[in-house]
């Protein structure tokens, strides 16, 4: 069974945040809530992995 | 608030008439340096210690006012040391490595720098800005090519086409003074860039910062401690690092909406301070509100006029990328201006100066903009990602990762037209294009040194032994043997370079690596010489 991947994974993070913050500049709170809804599906099924998606999900909980 | 000015460290020097003052005609010296702060130092120390004669004009009398840098990275305690003050300035300050991140009341995440032993310099020391400055200044005074004028202030310039033409404003009235070359080393408010009508581009943050040294007895422990959203400064951020004489830098994030007068009363700034430090004793020593910028001029050439430190390229505080690449802005100019005045060169050396120094700019005012956009997110939904990398950061490594309070300085490693691209694969921790890395090593007679200190001021070609004699290397490039001139006991030289027996290391005046080979060619080492030189790059 395929694990969540939580240790970084991207060469330069700085770089992938900096996207994500590009993303949503000048956005208001419920566009950006918008667009990162529609990211979590995108990557949802990018993962494809019905276990590493309820694991994120419990992650993302556990962190509020 | 006199009490505040009257602890001020300051250090005060004498105007003195120069002779230039009362010339006939107009003097023409080689080069004139704006700005007597730590850039303008080192590039006129540099110069002169390069048998260029300098003149550095200062508007001041003084130092010790006025912004303050604290941070002091690696690669310019190594400048420092070439410079002659570098030990004297570890002796002083304060060295640190490790770093706390705290979000709310919780340590989520600590550093290391962890720098690679066996360097002589660390990778940081904090120390107040004015004794840095202090050294510099009694550094220049020894030498004889360093003319030091306080209380001129440069207030015309008219451009030729082979030199510039110099207002300079004295107690004594103006004088005019002509130079081949200005280097407008006046900071971030820079009057030669005024007097050039040239602007910056880049971006200006909202948010405003208090800053604050205050002198008080504690024993934290000597770390930089960055707080994101801190129980006694809700809502922001704030960082403490310590100085030398038990003075503490605090900065605190107040938002874009605060009052920039009001929140420098001492009254106010105390209050804040009391719900950081609780009951503890301080005073304040200085006390600035700042907004910060990225931004950098489009070019730092402008005819005979070249633009270094905050005069050219502006940074946020995070990260301690202001000075240190000034300095570097300093040293990088200061070998090919040497070598174009020297006629070992020609014009078109300093047109690298700025492309490589351009490199280091963008790269600072990245890494600035990004710690900058973190620790002050412009809206809302900014914030909303800001906070949810910081909630997870405890639960998730990818998280901490992305927690940014500030990158640290290093140096650039250029991309550079002066380097000969490698014909071989090297690893180890050298780099074409970067300065080479420390090493331990022992000198013929047995005692401890280190690399770095053996390396020339002009080009140095490093060698490997391949059992017979080391090569001859060309005309204007000094030799340096492994194993001949400095014993590489630990192996950290070959480690660190990867070398193989016979392997050779070009290097520039300013130990960047240049060029590098498996075996020796002294066709291809004296191309590579040239290459450096700037041989193929035009005049501007």
């Amino acid at each position: 069974m395929a694990r969540l991947v939580t240790a970084s994974q991207f060469a330069d993070p700085d770089a992938a945040y900096v996207a994500l913050v590009e993303a949503r500049r000048g956005l208001d709170a419920q566009a950006a809530a918008a667009l990162d809804t529609r990211l979590a599906l995108i990557l949802a099924n990018h993962i494809g992995d019905i276990d590493v998606l309820k694991e994120a999900i419990a992650l993302a909980k556990a962190a509020a | 608030m006199t009490t505040l000015a009257d602890r001020k460290t300051v250090y005060r020097y004498d105007y003195r008439r120069s002779a230039d003052q009362d010339a006939r005609a107009i003097v023409r010296r080689p080069v004139v340096v704006v700005g007597a702060g730590p850039v303008g130092l080192a590039a006129a120390i540099d110069l002169g210690l390069r048998g260029v004669p300098v003149v550095l004009i200062d508007d001041a009398d003084r130092i010790g006012e006025g912004s303050r840098g604290i941070c002091w990275s690696k690669r310019t305690l190594e400048i420092c040391d070439r410079l002659g003050v570098g030990e004297k300035l570890v002796a002083q300050g304060v060295t640190w490595q490790i770093g706390k991140l705290y979000h709310g009341g919780d340590l989520v995440f600590s550093f290391d720098l962890l720098p690679e032993d066996g360097h002589k310099m660390p990778a940081f020391i904090n120390l107040q800005q004015f004794y840095l400055e202090k050294a510099l200044v009694e550094r220049a005074n020894e030498l004889d090519l360093v003319d030091l004028r306080w209380k001129n202030r440069l207030i015309g310039i008219e451009q030729h086409n082979d030199h510039v033409q110099l207002t300079i404003d004295t107690p004594d009235g103006p004088y005019k003074l002509a130079a081949d070359w200005l280097i407008a080393a006046d900071g971030a408010r820079s009057s030669t860039r005024d007097l050039l009508g040239l602007s910056f581009s880049g971006v200006t943050f909202e948010d405003k910062f208090l800053i604050a040294d205050i002198r008080m007895a504690a024993d934290f422990p000597t770390e930089r401690r960055f707080w994101f959203d801190p129980p006694f400064h809700s809502g922001q951020s704030a960082l403490m690092h310590r100085q030398p004489d038990n003075v503490w830098r605090i900065d605190l994030q107040l938002g874009p909406d605060a009052d920039v007068a009001e929140e420098q009363k001492p009254e106010r700034v105390t209050a804040r301070l009391k719900r950081m430090l609780g009951e503890r004793r301080f005073e304040l020593e200085w006390i600035s509100v700042y907004r910060f910028n990225c931004r950098r001029l489009d070019r730092f050439t402008h005819g005979r006029v070249v633009f270094v430190g905050d005069a050219a390229h502006q940074v946020s505080p995070f990260g301690a990328r202001g000075a240190n690449s000034g300095i570097q802005d300093a040293e990088n100019l200061a070998w090919k201006l040497a070598m174009v005045i020297n006629g070992e060169a020609g014009e078109g050396l300093i047109v690298s100066y700025e492309t490589e120094r351009i490199q280091a700019a963008d790269e600072n005012i990245t890494h600035s903009t990004r710690s900058t956009d973190f620790i002050a997110p412009h809206s809302a939904a900014e914030r909303a990602l800001r906070d949810a990398v910081l909630a997870l950061a405890p639960k998730a490594e990818f998280a901490r990762r992305m927690i940014n309070s500030g990158r640290l300085s290093v140096a650039t490693v250029y991309e550079s037209a002066l380097s000969t691209p490698d014909e071989s694969a090297f690893a180890g921790s050298a780099r074409l294009g970067a300065p080479l890395p420390d090493c331990p090593i022992r000198n013929p007679d047995g005692s401890a040194g280190y690399l770095l200190e053996n390396l020339g001021d002009g080009f140095t070609l490093l060698t490997f032994k391949n059992g017979g004699p080391p090569p001859t290397a060309p005309e204007g490039v000094s030799r340096l043997s492994v194993g001949v001139d400095v014993d590489d006991f630990d192996g950290a030289v070959a480690r660190r370079l990867d070398a193989t027996p016979g392997a050779v290391y070009l290097l520039r005046p300013d130990h960047h690596l240049c060029a590098r080979w498996r075996s020796y060619d002294s066709h291809k080492v004296a191309a590579a010489r040239d290459r450096a030189k700037g041989r193929n790059l035009g005049k501007s």
